[in-house]
């Protein structure tokens, strides 16, 4: 019997209970669906970190302090206090580090802030002018502050978005030379970061940034010239290793460190950082995708107890079959067709369903744009639907068997 | 076909049973429902095999529609040694050496009837001229205008003709009929009657399963089976197409 013939054939027995066929394509549609728009809300996610990440610099490489330890016992991340301004200077040094283009020091600091009757709280740094350009950020309204103003520790600060939003109503020029206090220190509002977009968590217009000098001279209370980071910017992507590598052996010279094991500073690039959230979102995606897998197998088992109650119903069509002449294969493949053809085509309307919503749901901007806006990925699309049709094969076969191997007198006799 | 004169009929067997038994297994008991049964066909006959219920006739018929296989004994059919077929073999056998004729019609529903008619070409793998052998068919049996109908717009007649033509169209060397009239009101039955007389003038080997009297006058010999033995088999004058 030829294929096409096996195909007319079962598109007329899916035809004759139009209900059912449909209900059971419902289950197939639905599993496909949800495949593909959880694995595409997976890779929007994944897609949103990284432009985060991406947003906090371009070839960039941190340099922490490694952990302190008292006793043998460490003291936490970055407690350590071991990068100074002269390891800065070194790092900042040509014949020393010919693919650092910029290295800056960052000192954190506490950063409660108030303004007349608003108080806020505020990620607050210490840095110096070349802060700005290291870490990406535009000037919205005045300007950065300057090399005179970190060497003469000037009391000025430049503050991100949010903080305009929420001391100043949102008006970037309306914040410029207003006075606000940082830990009762009074400092200047001389320019506004522009916003980079980002909000919820680990939103980078939250910030705060003062001459780090300023930072060490009035906001940390004497605990000296402390740097909690140093962030080194490379000329390109090709050579952010390059000078992650300068860096390493730099600082190991400062600290007259032979042993680069023993190393009492960590280094990580953007790359670094970027692997380990593509590492967890990868896993959020395979997680979302294995849970929407569940509905699909749902749907195929769906398509068994269709196929199951049809042979039973056309038990003694098979006979007739049986006794005219078809071949035990001939009625395998009919029954196959019919149950592959069901989820073929509900994977088929579950590959629109699917992706329609994914459009929808990234167009439409739900939360804000808090929801990461799904992205489609075609791999899951073309898996969702191979899957879809083996499941039609997979839980097609044991009906479909179960149909070929009747005998034909008791076909024949079955009322 | 084997082209063989009418006046030498018996010289070619379409149908040989040697000895044929058949054991059914209902639980812990054993029923044997042939007990020996050597029966010989031949080519242009017109049988009727007849016998009471539990007499054996329809496990004959299924062992002669190669629907079953005997326990022992012999069986040829058309010059095959049915015994050694596997189920492959089987199929093709049913699909193009017999032809059935039942009694509940046994149409596909919600197929026309000239798609019926079809269907055991399409098992066969002809594809070139299939809806003109089926439409030549349906014509033969009288229903060429109603091709297009499904089964449940037929009158019981009309599904039994189509049900012929559906066992004719692949040219079979037997036409196997299991009480082709049991369903069917006297007029009905005696016009299915009428044509597979006509059939069987054309040469057509025909082995009827009945237990009406009436309907076995038709054929030109009756074998009679009782408790899975043949009792009686005799040549008849056939009676009149048109009584």
């Amino acid at each position: 019997m030829k294929l096409i013939e096996a195909l007319a054939l079962a598109v007329s027995g899916l035809n004759a209970n139009r209900l059912r066929s449909a209900l059971t394509v419902l289950g197939i549609l639905i599993g496909v669906a949800a495949v593909i728009l959880l694995v595409a809300v997976g890779n929007g996610t994944s897609v949103q970190i990284q432009n985060q990440i991406q947003g906090l610099g371009s070839n960039i490489v941190y340099i922490y302090p490694s952990n302190a330890k008292v006793g043998g016992v460490s003291q936490g991340f970055g407690s350590g206090q071991t990068l100074t301004q002269a390891d800065v200077d070194a790092l900042n040094d040509k014949t020393q580090a010919p693919d650092i283009v910029t290295a800056i020091p960052v000192s954190q600091t506490a950063g409660i802030m108030v303004y007349q009757n608003q108080n806020w709280f505020a990620q607050t740094s210490g840095s110096t002018q070349d802060f700005a350009e290291v870490r990406n950020y535009d000037v919205s309204a005045g300007a950065m502050f300057t090399d005179s103003d970190v060497r003469s520790s000037a009391k000025v600060v430049v503050v991100g978005q949010t903080v305009v939003d929420n001391l100043f109503g949102g008006d970037p020029n309306a914040a410029l030379d207003k006075t606000i206090k940082i830990q009762r220190q009074p400092f200047r509002v001389v320019g506004v970061f522009a916003s980079k977009g980002s909000q919820g968590l680990g939103n980078q217009d939250n910030i705060a940034i003062v001459p780090i000098t300023a930072a060490w001279s009035y906001l940390q209370g004497g605990r000296g010239k402390n740097i909690s980071q140093i962030v080194i910017q490379a000329p390109g992507p090709d050579t952010v290793k390059a000078a992650q590598d300068e860096a390493t052996q730099v600082l190991l010279n400062q600290h007259k460190i032979g042993d680069p094991s023993l190393a009492d500073f960590t280094t990580q690039s953007q790359q670094d950082i970027l692997n380990s959230a593509t590492q967890i979102t990868g896993i959020l995606t395979a997680v979302l995708g294995a849970i929407a897998g569940i509905s699909l197998v749902v749907g195929g088992i769906g398509i068994m107890n269709i196929m199951l109650v049809t042979v039973t119903e056309r038990t003694r069509e098979i006979g007739i079959r049986k006794a005219i002449g078809a071949r035990r294969s001939d009625i395998l493949l009919q029954f196959l067709i019919e149950s592959m053809f069901l989820s073929a085509f509900g994977g088929i309307l579950g590959i629109v369903v699917g992706t329609g919503v994914s459009d929808w749901l990234a167009t439409a901007k739900i939360g804000n744009g808090q929801f990461p806006p799904p992205v489609v990925s075609i791999p899951s699309v073309l898996l969702a639907f191979g899957v879809s049709v083996g499941i039609g094969l997979f839980f097609g076969i044991y009906p479909a068997n179960r149909a070929a191997g009747l005998h034909p007198i008791e076909a024949l006799r079955y009322e | 076909m084997t082209g063989q004169a009418p006046g030498a009929r018996q010289a070619y067997a379409m149908i040989e049973l040697e000895d044929i038994t058949k054991v059914y297994r209902m639980g812990s008991v054993a029923v044997h429902a042939l007990k020996g049964v050597t029966l010989r066909v031949g080519t242009g006959e017109f049988v009727a095999i007849m016998g009471a219920s539990g007499s054996g006739k329809t496990t004959l018929m299924n062992i002669i529609g190669c629907l079953d296989l005997p326990t022992t004994g012999r069986y040829i059919l058309d010059g095959v040694d049915v015994r050694r077929l596997n189920d492959n073999q089987l199929a093709a056998i049913r699909n193009l050496k017999i032809g059935f004729v039942f009694q509940s019609f046994n149409l596909i529903p919600r197929s026309t009837a000239v798609h019926n008619v079809e269907m055991p070409l399409i098992y066969a793998g002809v594809n070139s001229n299939r809806r003109q052998l089926a439409m030549a068919a349906l014509e033969a049996v009288g229903l060429g205008d109603r091709a297009k109908h499904q089964p449940t717009e037929l009158s019981g007649g009309q599904q039994q003709r189509c049900a012929i033509a559906r066992a004719l169209v692949t040219e079979p060397a037997i036409l196997l009929a299991d009480e082709p009239t049991g369903n069917l009101d006297s007029e009905s039955s005696a016009e299915i009657m009428k044509l597979l007389v006509q059939l069987n003038s054309e040469g057509r080997t025909i082995v009827l399963i009945t237990h009406e009297n009436d309907i076995a006058r038709f054929a030109k010999r009756i074998v009679r089976l009782r408790d899975g033995l043949v009792i009686s088999d005799a040549q008849q004058q056939r009676a009149e197409a048109s009584a």
